[in-house]
C-alpha cells in the first residue's frame, strides 16, 4: 500500500533523525514521561498496597481509589492540570502518575492478601515478626503479581504519555498532533507505530526484569494447596 | 520545554453562571457521550462474541488472535481516531469504529476465558441430559460464563467512558469538546463539569451493569 | 513440661473452642489431641506458641507463664509443623531449614551446616538441599517440614495434623520414623490428629475432646480403650476397640503354650496319642534342631513310620515375640488350625497363641 511505503519513507527521512525534533529526542522524552510517572506512582502505590494487603484494613478504600482512577479520563485531568498550573512537564506528570497509581495499588494489595494463609501461618509460627513476614515471605510470594501491575501500569502510561504532546508538550505524541493539525498521515501513522513498538519494548523488558525478580520457586507450577 | 501561561488567565473557582447559560450545549454533548459508548460497547461484544466462540472451538485460533489484539492495544487511542480520518471523513465513525476495537480488544479475553471457564463436568452433565450444541450453549455455558463476561463488560465501558473524550480532537468526543473548550480558553470550569460528569457516567455505568449481572446470575449472590 | 489450668478461649464471633481446660504434657512424651472437627483440638495447641490467644486460664511452659516473653521470642524456642509442611516456595530446602537459624543470628555457614545435618536426621537425600519445595513429593516436603521445625533443637514440638496430607502408607512410615527419632531426642510433643489409629500409634498419652472444646478423657492408649468414661469416647474409639487394644500389646507380653509337639522321626501313632492328650485333632512337627518341620492334621497322617515321609505343610502366617498381638490374631484367622505359630529369631520353636490367651489378655 501507498500509505505504508510513505511510511516507510518518513521513518528513514534523514531529517527524523536530526535536531530538536529527532526520532531519538521524541523517544528519549516519551521515555522520560513514562519512567517519571510510574517511579512516582510506585513511591505512593507501594506502600500503600503492602500495607493495605499487610493488615488487611482498607481496602474498601484502596478498592474505590482504583475504580475512581480507571474512570477518570486522563485526556481531561491533563488538560484540567494544564490549565490550573500553565503549561509544564510537572502538571502533566502529576496526571500520568495518577493514572499509573490503581493498577499498581490494586495488584500490590490482592498480592500481598492473597498469600496462602498457610505460609503466613507457618511463617508466624517459626517466631518471624510482622516486618520479616513482610519482607520475606508476603512480598517475595506477591511479586508475580506486583511485578503484573507494574506492567499494566507502564504500559498505560505509555500509551497515555502520547497525550502530553497536545498541551505542548514532547514526546512521540509530537509526531500525531502534528502531523493531525497539516495532514500528514505518514507521519501520524509513523508517530502511532513508534508508541506501539515503545510499549512492546517497554513490556518486553519488564517481563525479563520479572524473570529476574521473581524467585525461581514460583515462576513454575504453583505450590499444590491442601 | 516549558512556556508557562500567565496564571492571571487563569480562574480556578467554578463558574456556576457558565454553566447554567449552557446547560443545553452540556446536555448535547453528554447525550453524544452515552452513544459513543454504547455503540461501541455493543458492537465490540458482538464482535468479541463470534471471535471468542471461534477461538474457543478452535484453541489454536487463540493465541495468535491473542498477541494481535494486544499489540494493538499498545497503540494509543489519539493515533487510531487521527488514522479513521483517511477512511471516514469527520463523522461519528472516526469515532466509534477504534473504540470498538478497544472494546473488542478488552472483550476477546473476557468471552474466551469466560466460556473456558465453565466446568466440563457442568458441561458433559447436560450433553448427557439431552441438550445439544447451540441449546446447551445458550442455556448453560453463556449463564455460567456471564459472571467474567460481565466483568469484562465492566472494565470496557469504564475504559470506553475514558476514551470517548480523546475523540474530541477529532471532531466528535462527547464531553471531551468540555475538556478542548476548557484548556482553549484556559477557562477551568468545563473541564470541571466534563470531568464530573465523566466519573458519575463511568461509576454509575458500573453499578448498573453490576445490578444487571446480579440479577441475571441470582446463584451467585452470596 | 506444659501445664494448663481452667484455660478457655472464646471467638469473637462467640464460639466456644476451649472449655476450662485443665491437664498437663509431661515432658518428653508425646501428647495426641484427638477428636471430632470443632472440638478445639487445634486451637488448644495453637494456644501454646500464643498463635492463639487464651481468653481465660493459665498456660505454662516449663513453670514459666507463656506470655512472659514477646512472642515472636517465644515461638523460636517451640518447633511447629503443620500439615502441608507450609515450606516457603520461593526458597530452597536449604533456605528453608535455615530460617529459624538465620533468625536467631546464626552466620550462614553453620545455619548451612545445620540444614543438612537435618536432612540426614529426617532420612532426605543430600541432593533435595537446593531443590525447591514444588519439586518435592508430598512426604518429602513433609520430611522437610518436620526438620526445619527441628532446627535449633527446641524442646518443645507442636505438630497440626502433620502427616494428614500424604497417602497412607507414606503417613505410616512416616509415624514410625518420628517414633524412632523420639526415642533418641525425647523431646515433648503435642500432637494433634482426628485419626484415632494415628493418635494410638503415636501417643504416650491421649486427650480426646468433644465439640466445644471440653476435655472428655485424658488416658493412655491402653488405658484408654480398657476403659472408656463415657459413651462419647467410647462412641469415638468405635467398634473396634478390642481390635485396637490387641495392637498395642505384643506376643512377648503373653505367655505361649507348648501345645500338641513331636519330633519329625516320630510315628502316625505317636502323633495321634500326642494330639489326643491335648484336645486337638493336629500336631506341630519339629526337626531335631527345634526348627519348624510343618504340621498335620493327624487324619492326614496314615500310619507312616516317620512322620519325615510325609510332605506337610508350614503354617500360612507365624509370629514374632515383638509382633502386636493384632498380628497374632490375624495369624490365627488364616492359619490352618486357627492358632499361632510363634518362633524364635532364629525360626525355631517358642509355642503357640491361642484365642483364649488372647481373650484372657483382653478381660485384664
Amino acid at each position: 500500500m501507498e500509505l505504508l511505503f510513505d511510511v516507510a519513507s518518513w521513518l528513514s527521512d534523514p531529517v527524523q533523525w536530526d535536531g530538536s525534533n529527532a526520532i531519538y529526542v521524541r523517544i528519549g522524552q516519551h521515555l522520560w514521561y513514562t519512567t517519571t510517572a510510574v517511579l512516582v506512582a510506585l513511591i505512593v502505590a507501594l506502600p500503600i498496597g503492602l500495607a493495605v494487603g499487610h493488615t488487611g484494613r482498607g481496602e474498601a478504600f484502596a478498592v474505590n481509589v482504583a475504580n475512581i482512577g480507571r474512570a477518570i479520563p486522563s485526556f481531561g485531568i491533563i488538560l484540567l492540570f494544564v490549565v490550573l498550573a500553565g503549561i509544564g512537564f510537572v502538571p502533566v506528570l502529576i496526571a500520568l502518575t495518577l493514572f499509573a497509581i490503581p493498577p499498581i495499588l490494586t495488584n500490590t494489595y490482592t498480592g500481598i492478601s492473597g498469600v496462602d494463609r498457610q505460609l503466613r501461618d507457618a511463617a508466624y509460627g517459626l517466631g518471624m515478626r510482622r516486618l520479616q513476614v513482610l519482607t520475606q515471605v508476603e512480598i517475595p510470594v506477591a511479586m508475580p503479581l506486583i511485578m503484573a501491575g507494574i506492567r499494566t501500569s507502564s504500559v498505560q502510561v505509555v500509551a497515555t504519555a502520547t497525550l502530553a504532546a497536545f498541551p505542548g508538550l514532547g514526546g512521540l505524541g509530537r509526531y500525531i498532533i502534528n502531523g493531525l493539525s497539516v495532514q500528514n498521515y505518514p507521519q501520524v501513522i509513523a508517530g502511532a507505530l513508534l508508541v506501539a513498538v515503545l510499549a512492546l519494548l517497554v513490556e518486553g523488558l519488564l517481563a525479563l526484569l520479572q524473570r529476574t525478580v521473581v524467585p525461581i520457586g514460583l515462576q513454575h507450577t504453583r505450590v499444590a494447596r491442601r | 520545554m516549558s512556556l508557562a501561561l500567565p496564571l492571571a488567565q487563569t480562574r480556578l473557582a467554578v463558574d456556576w453562571a457558565w454553566i447554567e447559560r449552557n446547560a443545553g450545549y452540556i446536555q448535547d454533548q453528554f447525550r453524544e457521550h452515552v452513544l459513543l459508548t454504547v455503540l461501541p460497547v455493543t458492537f465490540g461484544f458482538i464482535i468479541a462474541a463470534v471471535l471468542g466462540f471461534f477461538a474457543v472451538r478452535w484453541p489454536g485460533l487463540y493465541t495468535p488472535l491473542l498477541t494481535l489484539t494486544g499489540i494493538l492495544f499498545t497503540i494509543p487511542s489519539l493515533a487510531l481516531f487521527v488514522l479513521l480520518i483517511a477512511f471516514t471523513g469527520l463523522s461519528i465513525w472516526t469515532a466509534v469504529i477504534p473504540l470498538t476495537v478497544y472494546t473488542l480488544l478488552i472483550l476477546l479475553r473476557n468471552v474466551v476465558e469466560g466460556f473456558r471457564g465453565v466446568p466440563r463436568d457442568v458441561r458433559d452433565a447436560a450433553t448427557a441430559m439431552g441438550y445439544s450444541g447451540a441449546k446447551r450453549i445458550l442455556t448453560v455455558d453463556l449463564p455460567l460464563a456471564l459472571p467474567v463476561l460481565f466483568a469484562g463488560i465492566r472494565i470496557a465501558t469504564v475504559t470506553t467512558i475514558g476514551l470517548v473524550s480523546v475523540s474530541s480532537l477529532v471532531g466528535q468526543g462527547g464531553l471531551g469538546q468540555l475538556f478542548l473548550d476548557g484548556f482553549y480558553r484556559s477557562f477551568p470550569t468545563p473541564l470541571y463539569v466534563g470531568l464530573a460528569l465523566s466519573v458519575v457516567f463511568a461509576v454509575t455505568a458500573d453499578l448498573l451493569l453490576l445490578w444487571l449481572q446480579r440479577a441475571l446470575t441470582p446463584w451467585t449472590r452470596r | 513440661m506444659i501445664t494448663f489450668t481452667k484455660v478457655s478461649k472464646t471467638f469473637p464471633d462467640g464460639t466456644k473452642a476451649v472449655t476450662d481446660l485443665t491437664f498437663t504434657v509431661p515432658a518428653g512424651e508425646i501428647v495426641v489431641l484427638v477428636g471430632p472437627s470443632g472440638c478445639g483440638k487445634t486451637t488448644t495447641l495453637r494456644l501454646i506458641n500464643r498463635m492463639e490467644e487464651r481468653s481465660s486460664g493459665e498456660i505454662m511452659l516449663d513453670g514459666q507463664d507463656v506470655t512472659a516473653l514477646a512472642k515472636h521470642e517465644l515461638r523460636r524456642s517451640i518447633g511447629y509443623v503443620i500439615q502441608a509442611g507450609g515450606l516457603f516456595p520461593h526458597r530452597t530446602v536449604l533456605q528453608n531449614l535455615a530460617t529459624v537459624p538465620r533468625l536467631l543470628g546464626w552466620e550462614k555457614e553453620r545455619a548451612v551446616a545445620r540444614a543438612r545435618e537435618l536432612l540426614a536426621v529426617v532420612g532426605l537425600d543430600g541432593e533435595v538441599a537446593n531443590r525447591y519445595p514444588h519439586q518435592l513429593s508430598g512426604g518429602q516436603q513433609q520430611r522437610v517440614g518436620v526438620a526445619r521445625a527441628l532446627a535449633v533443637d527446641p524442646p518443645v514440638l507442636l505438630m497440626d495434623e502433620p502427616f494428614g496430607a500424604v497417602d497412607p502408607v507414606v503417613r505410616q512410615r512416616l509415624q514410625q520414623e518420628l517414633l524412632r527419632l523420639q526415642q533418641d531426642v525425647k523431646k515433648t510433643i503435642v500432637f494433634v490428629t482426628h485419626d484415632i489409629d494415628e493418635a494410638i500409634t503415636m501417643g504416650d498419652r491421649i486427650a480426646l475432646f468433644s465439640p466445644g472444646g471440653v476435655l472428655e478423657q485424658y488416658a493412655s492408649p491402653a488405658e484408654l480403650l480398657a476403659h472408656p468414661k463415657n459413651a462419647f469416647v467410647a462412641d469415638f474409639l468405635g467398634e473396634e476397640r478390642g481390635l485396637k487394644r490387641l495392637s498395642l500389646r505384643q506376643v512377648y507380653d503373653v505367655t505361649a503354650i507348648d501345645g500338641p509337639v513331636v519330633g519329625m522321626e516320630a510315628s502316625a501313632a505317636d502323633a495321634a496319642k500326642v494330639a489326643a492328650a491335648n484336645g486337638t485333632d493336629w500336631v506341630v512337627v519339629l526337626r531335631p534342631d527345634r526348627t519348624l518341620y510343618g504340621w498335620g492334621n493327624v487324619a492326614a497322617l496314615g500310619d507312616v513310620a516317620h512322620l519325615s515321609e510325609l510332605d506337610l505343610p508350614l503354617p500360612r502366617l507365624t509370629v514374632h515375640a515383638n509382633d502386636s498381638l493384632r498380628a497374632a490374631l490375624n495369624a490365627m484367622v488364616v492359619s490352618q488350625v486357627g492358632v499361632a505359630v510363634r518362633l524364635g529369631a532364629t525360626g525355631t520353636y517358642e509355642g503357640i497363641v491361642t484365642h483364649e490367651i488372647l481373650s484372657g489378655e483382653l478381660l485384664r
